[in-house]
């Protein structure tokens, strides 16, 4: 088995624009939420999401590239020209063969649905633009990653809602350590601010109209955001030998399934999937000294997702530090795990771990160490990131620091 | 007027819980019906589209809103409610 390590990374959220600025906002505390602004969100209930504003694609693409790519894939490739450009890899001078690109997400090209929905059943347009298959298939953004950096491995996408990306960096990690490929372009993408993407939310009623308060007493909910993070996983000795910079290692990675509801999470799968990971990764529960956690803010998850860091670390639960950091750039579904590896990132490189901001009043439901508000500095070594996404799919990726 | 807008919530509430209309009643509470958290959802949506009124539920703090889901003649009253301001009754 080859040890993984992650050499390159790169973002695009509310929180910023690009690495630094996504790893600054976390470490101030930054909230990237705000009034959404698209065609017919006056039509919504809920007014606030996680929404890259200001955003300009004619300095990243082409007319042409527009075209064809749903936001969803701008973002993806966004991301990716800053790991690839961080990693210091040189994609274009190979075949590229034994490298991949794996990549989560929910919704895919949703807003290309949506807007082309919108012009044959609301304007009663009889043709639509000949390429919207290829925008909007879920694969797109993968797909224009492996064109875009020439990556000629196995390039697909993974679709497990909140759990997507996590389970797309876990199949890269995967992939990497048996040896099948060497290195992975890997991480996710969401783009679902736009009105039928939340108006299919608000029947589920678990959207907040104010804030996304993980582990607060008076939390009512999550929030939307959209964005994407893009990691380069490699195989340790390639990495070692070429003298690039490592961010952290690759320790573990598990995933379960509840097996018992469609929307509502269940500890003991959660916990199964902590442990899973935490034995994957050969940590002692002691090791851990971070969680970035689903947190998504709503009343079911942080309560099941307390219990179960209890019933897996025990007395260890209240040492260690439990963060979201959805509590800033919001809940990107299928991109979420990607983003919020980001917080592991900073943990084990910056020593900074990012708050959970928003918070109220104490949970006796949730009282753990939540880093509530304020980022704390703390040298920590080893971490583990939470998905636990709705079909009870769950997929935790551990992490340690760079060797 | 009172008697149709139970009429028809009764007639939601045994569609979702696959109960009798004669065993739905007024003191009994979702618990008591057998309705769990997905079910809800799908009540407020169909009462919503029936009455054409917006309920304001939220999962999450499900006790703390003006929508008294404690028992079926609370979800009645409440809905009368709404069904009068919405129609510009007092």
């Amino acid at each position: 088995m080859h040890r993984v390590v992650i050499t390159g990374a790169g973002a695009v959220s509310s929180l910023g624009a690009d690495l630094s600025s996504n790893f600054k906002s976390l470490s101030e505390g930054k909230s990237g939420i705000s009034k959404i602004e698209f065609l017919n969100s006056d039509r919504l209930s809920i007014k606030i999401g996680g929404q890259i504003k200001n955003y300009n694609p004619d300095i990243h693409f082409t007319k042409q590239e527009k075209s064809i790519y749903d936001k969803f894939t701008q973002f993806a490739l966004i991301a990716t020209k800053q790991a690839v450009l961080s990693s210091g890899w040189e994609f274009q001078k190979n075949d590229n063969s034994d490298i991949g690109v794996i990549l989560g997400t929910a919704g895919g090209g949703l807003q290309t649905q949506d807007e082309n929905y919108r012009q044959v059943y609301e304007e009663g347009k009889n043709r639509v633009h000949p390429l919207i298959v290829p925008k909007l298939m879920n694969n797109a953004a993968a797909s224009n990653v492996s064109i875009k950096f020439n990556v000629q491995g196995p390039s697909f996408t993974i679709a497990s809602a909140c759990s997507s990306s996590n389970h797309a960096m876990g199949q890269a990690f995967n992939l990497i350590r048996s040896g099948v490929i060497k290195a992975a372009i890997t991480g996710g993408s969401e783009s679902m601010l736009c009105f039928g993407g939340i108006k299919a939310w608000e029947g589920l009623r678990i959207m907040s109209k104010e804030a996304c308060r993980p582990f607060c007493k008076n939390r009512d909910g999550m929030v939307q955001g959209e964005g994407a993070a893009i990691f380069i996983f490699e195989n340790y000795k390639d990495a070692k030998k070429r003298g690039a910079n490592i961010l952290a290692e690759v320790a573990g990675f598990s995933m379960t399934s509840d097996a018992i509801d469609i929307v509502n999470p269940s500890k003991k799968g959660a916990a199964r999937a902590m442990i899973g990971a935490l034995k994957d990764a050969k940590f002692n529960p002691e090791d851990v000294e971070y969680i970035n956690a689903h947190g998504t803010g709503t009343l079911a998850n942080d309560k099941t997702e307390c219990a179960a860091i209890k019933e897996v670390f025990k007395s260890h639960a209240n040492k260690l530090m439990i963060s979201s950091t959805k509590s800033m750039h919001g809940h990107l579904i299928g991109g979420t795990g990607a983003v919020e590896l980001l917080g592991c990132l900073l943990a084990l490189n910056k020593q900074i771990i990012a708050p959970t901001i928003n918070f109220i009043k104490k949970d006796p439901d949730c009282d753990l160490d939540i880093v509530p508000n304020i980022a704390r500095q703390k040298n920590v070594k080893c971490v583990i990131s939470n998905s636990f996404a709705f079909g009870g799919t769950n997929a935790v990726i551990a992490l340690k620091k760079g060797p | 007027m009172s008697e149709s807008v139970k009429y028809k919530i009764i007639k939601i509430l045994s569609e979702q819980t696959l109960l009798d209309p004669s065993e739905i009643k007024d003191n009994l509470s979702l618990e008591d019906l057998g309705i769990d958290s997905l079910a809800l959802v799908e009540i407020v949506f169909s009462i919503e589209e029936t009455f054409n009124i917006t309920i304001p539920f939220n999962a999450n703090d499900p006790t703390n809103s003006t929508f008294d889901i404690s028992n079926v003649s609370s979800i009645v009253s409440a809905v009368e409610n709404l069904v009068n301001s919405a129609s510009g009754k007092n």
